[in-house]
């Protein structure tokens, strides 16, 4: 009985040491040199990535990567609980948002593309087609040249980025039909994969075999396409930050600007770099060229 | 004298510790009951804003069949209409339900009545088993099984309701097999003995003695299988396509409350009427959950005034 409470009393100074320890060195690790971005899915592997080597150049400095999607990015940032928010689409155009209180940072750009499943026979579409397939006024392929299949729609989740890119430059603003939604890129191309007559549209980077990639009025989706707009659906990927971002987290955003990371990691990861493309596109849409 | 006197009014050891280990289990229960409050608090205070801080018609919003928060309907109110999400909810439930059910129960007859040895050496291990397989993966076989083999036999795309009855099917079946199995076993073994003297079979035993008086018990496991099916998210997310329409057939796109919760939670934005409308699903989803536990616990308490008789 004795011996146990000698050893329980030495074991708790033990463990008060320790705690006091660690408490008086926690200065030294600096503490308070972290941040944290929040959001778009989409944009979270570029991040991670960026946000691992500039830990790795710069000890003691780590970057929390979190997803959660768009809109929580947006609304994270705004009510100032993170560094950073990630977002795929523009705060002007997420209701509930402030944008003016908001300063947008492109880290890069996506290209997004239609996807058919193997069997369906059609390899270029053209706008109108892709309109009427994704309002449901075309239910099945014969009706744009291909085989004699009902028309399946994937869509992505209401709400997400790559979906309002998609209903802004590939319909036009259009709303697309309600139908089958799916929340992650990956399960859209793999249930187009395998089910007979879908079609539905992910990032580049998702684009493989298993799929039959879609032509739009007869221009392939290539990154050299989306660099000069004859590839219209694309989206910038934005960190947002607040007016007045710390100075880590103004770093942090200029390392993923620079050179190193846009050369390198950018396209390792399927991205499009902002540096090389030709055009610049404004919340509202509007395309000017790039000085 | 009055050393006695002193330790016998001097509380001892004994009823100290006692008295420490209550207050440590009774703050433990409040702080549970803390939670369970703060929650329904939180998901009544986000749900209710659809309706008071958006003026959303409860009725439009229960019957409507449009759902895109975001847009104007064509009454020129914003699109929540839950009532797509809400049908399918209660059908999957309801069909996974009674295909699980027939299942469950010839299970649990044979685990108790014809085989107990066996059944408590292989089948009860197996099926709770089931229960401990993560819902992903029940999701993924689904998408690689289920919907081609809906699609080839049953035509559509197949993804809809009856893939994921099928799904939730085999998820509940454990949860109503060990529960009934229970309920079977908690049916005095002199109910058996009296039947079996007056002369009747086995299987007469059983169905006309056995599973009468157990009938609460299994009413119980079938709505606790229910409770699970109607708050299954991941499994059938990945099935049912997660279309906001209402289901035309068992074979057409449909989506439930868990599902549409799941995907449009983080596109949304804290506050505006996107969020507040799935909070309202939410709400839904809570208030059904609160409304099997009761009728749980009715159908239990029935049963023991049976027992009782």
């Amino acid at each position: 009985m004795k011996k146990s409470r000698v050893i329980q009393l030495v074991g708790l100074i033990l463990i008060g040491i320790a705690l006091g320890f660690g408490y008086t060195h926690r200065t030294n690790s600096n503490a308070g040199e972290s941040i944290t971005a929040v959001g778009s899915t989409a944009l979270q592997p570029l991040v991670e990535a960026a946000g691992e080597q500039y830990s790795s150049n710069h000890t003691g400095v780590f970057i929390n990567v979190q997803g959660g999607g768009s809109g929580t990015g947006l609304s994270q940032i705004q009510s100032g609980a993170v560094a950073i928010g990630n977002s795929d689409i523009f705060a002007e155009e997420q209701s509930g948002i402030n944008a003016k209180k908001l300063k947008d940072h492109r880290v890069a750009v996506v290209g997004i593309a239609p996807i058919v499943n193997k069997k369906v026979g059609v390899t270029n579409l053209t706008k109108q087609q892709l309109i009427q397939i994704f309002t449901g006024k075309v239910k099945n392929w014969r009706d744009v040249g291909g085989k004699n299949l009902p028309i399946v729609l994937i869509n992505r989740a209401q709400g997400s980025g790559t979906r309002k890119t998609f209903e802004s430059y590939a319909l036009n603003g259009h709303a697309s039909a309600d139908s089958q939604e799916q929340d992650s890129s990956g399960l859209a191309r793999s249930i187009v994969a395998s089910t007979p007559g879908a079609i539905s549209y992910v990032a580049f980077s998702y684009l493989n075999s298993s799929v039959t990639t879609v032509k739009v009025n007869g221009v392939r989706p290539t990154d050299t396409n989306v660099q000069t707009n004859r590839w219209k659906i694309w989206s910038y990927e934005h960190l947002y930050t607040s007016q007045q971002p710390n100075q880590l987290t103004k770093n942090f955003i200029n390392y993923i600007l620079s050179a190193a990371v846009q050369e390198k990691l950018v396209k390792q990861l399927g991205y499009i770099s902002v540096h090389t493309m030709q055009v610049q596109r404004s919340a509202t849409g509007k395309i000017t060229a790039v000085k | 004298m009055d050393k006695i006197r002193a330790s016998l009014l001097k509380k001892s050891v004994a009823s100290k510790i006692e008295r420490r280990g209550k207050i440590i289990s009774l703050s433990c229960l409040a702080l549970i009951i803390l939670v369970v409050f703060l929650i329904f608090y939180f998901v009544a205070s986000r749900g209710l804003a659809t309706f008071f801080s958006n003026h959303i018609n409860l009725w439009s919003f229960l019957s409507g069949t449009q759902w895109n928060p975001g847009t104007v309907g064509t009454n020129g109110q914003p699109a929540v209409g839950a009532l797509p999400m809400i049908v399918g909810s209660f059908l999957i439930t309801i069909f996974s339900a009674i295909v699980a059910t027939p299942f469950a129960i010839g299970t649990a007859v044979f685990m108790t009545e014809i085989s107990p040895r066996r059944g408590a050496k292989i089948l009860r291990p197996v099926t709770e088993l089931l229960v401990g397989i993560p819902s992903v993966v029940y999701g993924f076989i689904g998408l690689q099984v289920v919907v081609p083999f809906v699609r080839s036999t049953f035509g559509g795309s197949g993804y809809g309701i009856l893939s994921g009855t099928f799904v939730l099917f085999v998820m509940i079946l454990p949860t109503v097999t060990s529960m009934s199995a229970d309920a079977l076993n908690a049916v005095p073994r002199y109910y058996r003995e009296a039947s079996l003297a007056l002369g009747a079979t086995r299987w007469q035993t059983i169905y006309k003695v056995v599973l009468r008086a157990a009938i609460p018990g299994m009413l119980t496991a079938i709505v606790f299988g229910m409770a699970r099916a109607f708050g299954e998210a991941l499994a059938v997310q990945m099935v049912i396509g997660n279309a906001t329409l209402l289901p035309q057939n068992l074979v057409s796109p449909a989506s439930t409350l868990t599902s549409i919760l799941t995907m449009g939670i983080g596109n949304t934005v804290m506050g505006s009427l996107q969020n507040n409308a799935l909070w309202s699903l939410a709400m839904i989803l809570l208030l059904m959950s609160l409304f099997f536990n009761l009728v749980i616990r009715y159908i239990g308490r029935k049963g023991k005034l049976n027992h009782e008789r």
